[in-house]
Parts: C-alpha cells; structure tokens; sequence
C-alpha cells in the first residue's frame, strides 16, 4: 500500500493515531480550579450545585487536611505521629468528598443533626442554627480525625461552603482563636467548652471570623 | 445574559479533552501535559476576562499551545529538530484500545500499525506535529487552527502539507 491521497492519510491518521484521553485526576483538579474561581450565579448553581459542592468540599477537603496538618505540625511539634495523623485526615476527607457526600444528615435544623450524631461519636458536637445571621446550617457528617471519628457540621453563607470539625481538646494545643490561609482557604481554628473547632471555607477572612465568633459563643 | 465566568466554566471544561490531547501530543508526557494542561487552565482563568465569548476552543487551545512550547523551549531544546524516541512513544502503543478486535493476531497488527503512526507523527518537529493533530485528531478548521498557533491561515495549510507529506514518507519507508 502507498499512501498518495490526503483523505486516505487522513483516514488512517484517525484509525490509528492515539487519542491521548485527559486522565480523571486532571479533569478533578481543573473542576476544582474552576469550581473555586468562577462562582456560579444562583440560576447556574441549582443546575451545578451538587457538582460545585463536590468540587469545592474536595478543595476544602484538601485545603483542610494540608492546614491542619501543618497546624498540628506547628502546635505540636510531635512531628511523626503529627504525620500520621494528617495522611489519615487527607485520606479521610477525600474519601468521603469523592463519594459526593458533603453530608449524612442534611438539614437545617440543629434538633435534627445533633441528635443525628448521638450514638456515633461518644460525645455531642455543639450544633447551632446560625441562619438569622446569613450562616444557613446544611447538614453534617462524621469524619475522621486525630485517630478518632470526629463531627463535620456543614454550613452556608451565600454561595460558600463552610466546613467545621469539631471534636474534644486532647491537650491544650489551641487556645486562642487563631486564623490561617492556605492555597486560598481561610481556617480558624479554636477552643471552647472542651471542644476544639476548626473552620475552613473559601469565605472572606471577615465573613469567616465572624462565623466563628457566633459558633464559638 | 450569559456570564462569561459561567460561560467560560463550561467551555472549558468541556474542551478539557481536546486540551489534554493536544499537550500530550506536543510534549510526549502524561505527566507534564497534565501540567501544561493545568498551568494554561490557571492563565485561561486569569484573562478570561479577554475572551470575547465567540468560540473559546481556538482560544484555550491557543493557550494550551503556548505553554507547551515555553515548556519545549526550556526542557526540550533539541525538539526543533526532527527527533523520533521509541520509549516516549511505546505508551501510546499501550494505550490503544484493545476492544477492537479479540483476535490476537489482528490486536498486534493494529497495535503495530497504531505504534507506526503514532511514531512516525511523533517524529514530526512541534509545528508540523500540532496542526496535524489538530486537523486530523480534532477537525478543527484552517481558521481555527490558525488562532490555536498565532499563525495566518495559509501558513497552516502550508505545514499541514509538508506534514502530510513527510508523515506519507515516513509511512510508506518503513512499509516497505
């Protein structure tokens, strides 16, 4: 066979020449660029919401599980099992945001999620309905951090997602309300009551303080 | 009204495919075409404001393709020049679709005659390479291509017929 015409080129250039295919790790990452660049209108998020959130939970997810390892890191000191404890939580959080859940319990009303908790986790998360102050409570779920499940509580201040893990203070790690940024998030993290908070969102450094200090009240 | 951030959202994640093809093809690596693909994403983000909303593949592509080639220019600078390496190529060999056929003697001949392709493609300086693929891999027209390269139109049918050319000698040497 001798190739002479364009068209029989052409034909055996599409039969035979591979076409590289974007791998589903490229396509989540560029999802996840995208997702927390370009906010979508409100129109546009009933059509995207479930994938907006998902995107977004996963770079919260990621976000979270780098800063509070590197918070850990920093508090602590105990670098190996500080580790540990982070590959678990990046682990963890992806695992559960793959699965496109964001929440077990969805529900705005506090009566609901707390109680949803009760009999799996051995203590009770503090749930509050900040709705009267634009922080709409979505849901919750449990998750696991600092090798043990811990409460994920899920709110929503306009078109932000607002992830916060709450569990039981194991030393004196954080005591003041402290606020980080990493890769664009913002995270406060605090204590009270016996329970260590931290918050991670996409939400102004404001806006996001001024959650923590109605949740932290 | 269409928000261009929305618009832009959608275009781009839909032409993902085509971008990914287009830098794997041009820097013969996964790995470095996931990043190409992604830094262009993160500069496509970053003047999305200049894209008039017209038709956003020739543009992204464009973007696509200029990554691609600072990253050539910098890591790859004998890429000029005609250069054809068997290992690059052997995973596109690979990554053939075994579906065809469950003949295992027609699965090799299409594999052989997908690797020749592929390699002979490969050989291809970036120039030629890129409006061949973006001819024949993506049917993307004379003026599309054109903006992809930020070269006139009669400049890429030009290329497009040395590389055919040169792809046919190429094909038709090692056939004999």
């Amino acid at each position: 066979m001798k190739l002479k015409e364009d068209a029989e080129l052409s034909r055996l250039i599409q039969a035979e020449a591979t076409y590289y295919e974007a791998p589903q790790q490229l396509r989540d990452k560029i999802a996840a660029t995208l997702g927390g660049v370009a906010l979508p209108e409100a129109e546009h998020k009933k059509n995207v919401a479930s994938e907006w959130h998902r995107w977004l939970g996963m770079g919260v997810a990621f976000a979270c599980g780098v800063i509070f390892s590197i918070a850990v890191l920093f508090f602590h000191g105990e670098t190996e099992t500080q580790n540990r404890i982070a590959s678990q939580v990046v682990a963890g959080h992806v695992r559960s945001l793959m699965l496109a859940h964001l929440s077990d319990v969805v529900s705005t009303d506090q009566h609901t999620v707390k109680p949803w908790f009760s009999g799996k986790l051995d203590y009770s998360p503090p749930v509050k309905n900040l709705s009267s102050d634009g922080f709409e409570l979505v849901g919750g779920r449990l998750d696991y951090m600092d090798e043990r499940p811990v409460a994920a509580l899920v709110y929503q201040h306009q078109l932000h997602t607002i992830n916060v893990f709450v569990w039981p203070v194991r030393d004196a790690s954080i005591t003041a309300q402290s606020s980080m940024v990493l890769q664009g998030f913002n995270i406060i993290a605090w204590q009270n009551g016996g329970m260590q908070y931290w918050a991670v969102s996409d939400l102004n450094n404001t806006d996001l303080k001024q959650f923590a200090d109605l949740l932290g009240k | 009204m269409n928000k261009p951030s929305q618009q832009f959202e959608k275009a781009a994640l839909l032409h993902l495919r085509a971008a990914y093809n287009l830098a794997r093809w041009l820097v013969r690596d996964e790995h470095v075409a996931q990043d190409m693909v992604q830094e262009a994403y993160l500069r496509a983000i970053k003047y999305s404001s200049g894209f008039n909303g017209d038709d956003i593949r020739p543009w992204i592509l464009g973007i696509v393709r200029n990554t691609c080639y600072t990253w050539l220019q910098s890591n790859r600078s004998g890429e000029a020049i005609l250069e054809f390496d068997e290992n690059l190529d052997s995973d596109a060999y690979h990554s053939m679709n075994g579906s065809m056929t469950n003949n295992p003697e027609a699965l090799l001949l299409s594999k052989q005659e997908g690797s020749r392709v592929n390699a002979a493609i490969a050989m291809l300086a970036p120039v030629f390479r890129e409006v061949l693929v973006l001819r024949e891999l993506e049917g993307l027209t004379y003026e599309e291509i054109a903006t992809v390269a930020g070269i006139p139109a009669g400049t890429v049918m030009s290329r497009l017929a040395r590389a055919r050319t040169m792809l046919r000698a190429e094909l038709n040497k090692e056939q004999q």
